[in-house]
């Protein structure tokens, strides 16, 4: 017994060093540490691909890569809660979203629009978006819970789907708008009440009359060559961030309580849970509900700042990027979902295609095949760089291959996520040894 | 005709009253009996039967268990002892059959329903919660937690009362730790421990419940002979603070020493019941474990 946690110990590993160094930091701390430490990274491997094209380039970049961290990190934090802490598979993360930004769309809608919506205000329409993905989530999770776990799976991936066909149907839209008067615009898509921070800078959306802030901060900016349009956009991502740190208290908080200890007794044995006295049908509904809500109001932040959403927005594939996300950072641990959604958009969603416009860029290759079949026939015609220029041209189907090799990789080596295992004290109050002698002493007193 | 026999009979006589009567009914003669009786049979189970495809593993079982006794349940492998107590517990439906505890019917209740009412069970092959630690194992358990409501646990200004209860249930968790012997590996994830500690923690777990009746399923299994003392101490010292315990157990001599009344199944089927002593002379009890060593 002793024996296998000195193993543990000794055993090489870069993440259990890191800790013994820091072992008299607290764990919030070095928490936030590792984050902003990874964040940083990122940032630093972006600017070195396009720091030749200006500050502005650099800033602008930045903010990309960032908006794509803070969504995926809300959406890898709310799927933590149902996969992570409840072992509850939701594979539909995509449809709830999709259910979230719709209802936002339409209730906000402009009534003289195409398609109409009914314009009311922006706040209901948000706080009903999320509540109308909570709704869904029931209706999806009451049958489904009942039955073995996986057909959990199985009916939110077929709901995720059903809700894209009907949102991309045209028939329902001109039905909708025939007969109630609002539309879902089909599959040419939506527009939206617009998100941006341009209100913060511009008194009534007029570049010439600026606010206090405004002026503070394009006073800094202007003179580094920033547009005034990359900030305001960046406004916009530090509201997203607010998003991301407000999404982890609230899970922090729900994992550290008696709820999340009951969640977690449900992904680890229900029926241990249930003979306990626990009604586990109770918690996961309530905790698959709030996790849809969640997905909602992030698919909301995302879109909205669009402008625009279509049914392409909710293909599957948005919920196995989430899935990879939290799996890259270690599903159960939201700092891992945070450290997973920057690891995941900086190194294998926006990272490669940066990475294959600046190599093309850099080494202007001569030769441009286009197929891999011509590729193939200039290196062995003495053109040897011309499989490589032919890769970065095609890079976003390369991503596949990388992502594909970094799971099976992760899964090999490190199953746990980069964080390794991560064990989130499931109490209100602090379980450790030392709790005990705090008792001892209280009852010497008596 | 040995005193079991008679036992056996007048339960048998007892169950068929009960099938004539619909269980819901409030008039039924058990219900009327049970609650003038209640505290002196906290668990009654009449004419349970659970079929699996075509293996039936309990078949027409009728027993009680007296409040404040150990009681044990023996029988071959496969007799059928722990679908017995899935039954009791809610783990499954019954096909057919009633389980009464304190008088009230509870066939069909949800197995946190059944907890919550204050009976308890543990599993035969451990089933601790690998990745919580033992302190969270035993923290899970108790009933009427404030902090389970999602609101409570998360709302700023109501959180204080949580905590509050949370520093108690703590405290609570470290006494029983320290009952088993067990509190040097309060902060161990569970699924680190050995096979006989994981033993002891489901005990100490299900008395977090706060339970009338415990139903401990082959506690003892595979565990080295001074952790058997140890957990046999344990429940008598429980039994002395009021516990009630149905205790099936795979090795005859600690029914026979250990528990005041004994219960037989063989194939699905009551075999015998009755004390220790009638029991160890029981021919068809002697039959059943043919092969086996009784002493
Ligand atoms: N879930 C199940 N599905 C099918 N057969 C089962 C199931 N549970 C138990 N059985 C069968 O029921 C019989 C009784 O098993 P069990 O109650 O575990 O016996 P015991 O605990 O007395 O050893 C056995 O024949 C076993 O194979
Ligand atoms: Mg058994």
């Amino acid at each position: 017994m002793t024996d296998d946690v000195d193993a543990d110990k000794t055993a090489p590993s870069v993440t259990e060093a890191v800790r013994a160094a820091t072992a008299d930091i607290s764990q919030p701390v070095r928490d936030v540490g590792l984050i902003v430490g990874v964040l940083f990274g990122v940032y630093a491997l972006f600017a070195v691909f396009v720091f030749n094209q200006g500050l502005n380039s650099v800033v602008s970049t930045l903010r990309v890569v960032t908006f794509f961290i803070a969504v995926y990190a809300m959406l890898a934090l709310a799927l933590n809660l149902q996969w992570g802490y409840t072992g509850l598979f939701n594979i539909g993360v995509a449809g709830f979203m999709a259910v979230g930004v719709y209802t936002m769309g339409i209730l906000a809608g402009d009534p003289a629009g195409s398609p109409p919506g009914l314009g009311l205000p922006l706040p209901f329409a948000i706080v009903a978006g999320m509540a109308a993905a909570a709704f869904v989530g029931l209706l999806t999770a009451l049958p489904a819970l009942r039955l073995r776990a996986d057909y959990l799976a199985i009916v939110t991936l077929g709901i995720s789907e059903i809700i894209r066909l009907t949102l991309n149907s045209g028939a329902l839209n001109s039905w909708l708008i025939e007969t109630v008067g609002i539309g879902t615009g089909a599959g040419s898509g939506m527009g939206l009440p617009s998100f941006s921070a341009r209100g913060l800078f511009y008194v009534d959306g007029s570049t010439a009359n600026q606010t206090a802030l405004a002026e503070v901060v394009f006073a800094v900016t202007g003179p580094l060559g920033i547009r005034e349009s990359v900030v305001i956009a960046w406004a916009y991502v530090f509201v997203l961030i607010v998003f991301v740190v407000g999404f982890y208290v609230l899970l922090a908080r729900i994992g550290n309580s008696p709820f999340g200890r009951v969640l977690k007794s449900i992904r680890e044995d229900e029926l241990v849970a249930s003979s306990l006295g626990k009604h586990t049908q109770l918690f996961k509904i309530k905790v698959f509900m709030l996790g849809c809500a969640l997905m909602g109001l992030a698919g909301i932040l995302w879109q909205g700042s669009q402008g625009f959403v279509s049914p392409n927005s909710f293909m599957p594939i948005v919920t196995f990027y989430v899935f990879v996300a939290l799996i890259i950072g270690g599903s159960g641990s939201n700092t891992g979902s945070v450290v997973g959604a920057i690891v995941f958009v900086g190194l294998l969603f926006e990272g490669p295609r940066r990475a294959g416009g600046a190599l093309s860029d850099a080494l202007a290759f001569t030769a441009n095949p286009n197929t891999s079949w011509e590729a193939l026939t200039l290196v062995v015609s003495g053109e040897p760089l011309a499989l490589f220029a032919y890769a970065t041209d095609n890079i976003s189907a390369l991503q596949f291959v990388l992502l594909g090799v970094v799971l099976i990789v992760l899964m090999q080596k490190r199953p746990e996520g980069l964080l390794g295992h991560r064990n989130e004290t499931a109490a209100a109050v602090p379980l450790t040894e030392q709790t005990r002698s705090i008792r001892g002493g209280e009852s010497d007193e008596q | 005709m040995s005193s079991d026999d008679v036992t056996a009979d007048a339960l048998a006589t007892d169950a068929t009253g009960d099938l004539s009567a619909p269980p819901e009914s409030q008039d039924s003669p058990v219900e009327r009996a049970a609650a003038t009786t209640p505290p002196a049979v906290p668990l009654r189970v009449t004419n349970l039967k659970k079929t699996f495809g075509g293996i039936t593993a309990v078949d027409d079982m009728s027993f009680s268990v007296e409040s404040g006794s150990i009681t044990g349940l023996i029988g071959p492998n496969g007799a059928g002892k722990s679908t017995t107590f899935n039954l009791i517990s809610g783990a499954l439906t019954p096909d057919s059959g009633t389980v009464y505890f304190n008088g009230q019917d509870i066939t069909g209740l949800r197995p946190d329903q059944i907890a919550t009412r204050g009976m308890v069970r543990t599993f035969q092959i451990a089933r601790e919660l690998p990745e919580m630690t033992v302190l969270e194992n035993l923290m899970l358990a108790p009933k009427n937690q404030i902090g389970e409501t999602l609101w409570r646990s998360v709302l700023p200004g109501v959180r204080g009362s949580v905590i509050e209860q949370e520093t108690e249930l703590r405290e609570q968790a470290w006494e029983t730790l320290e009952f088993f012997e067990i509190d040097h590996l309060a902060t161990n994830e569970a699924g680190t421990l050995s096979g006989g500690q994981q033993k002891l923690l489901e005990m100490a777990r299900a008395l977090m419940t706060d339970p009338e009746l415990v139903l401990l399923d082959e506690p003892m299994a595979g565990v080295n002979p001074s952790l058997e003392r140890k957990i046999l101490d344990r429940i008598h010292r429980l039994q002395e603070d009021g516990l009630t315990f149905l205790l099936v157990e795979h090795d005859m001599d600690v029914i026979m020493q250990h528990c005041e009344h004994v219960i037989v199944m063989h194939q699905g089927r009551l075999l015998a019941e009755g004390e220790p002593d009638t029991i160890r002379s029981n021919e068809r009890v002697i039959e059943a474990y043919l092969g086996e060593d009784l002493e």
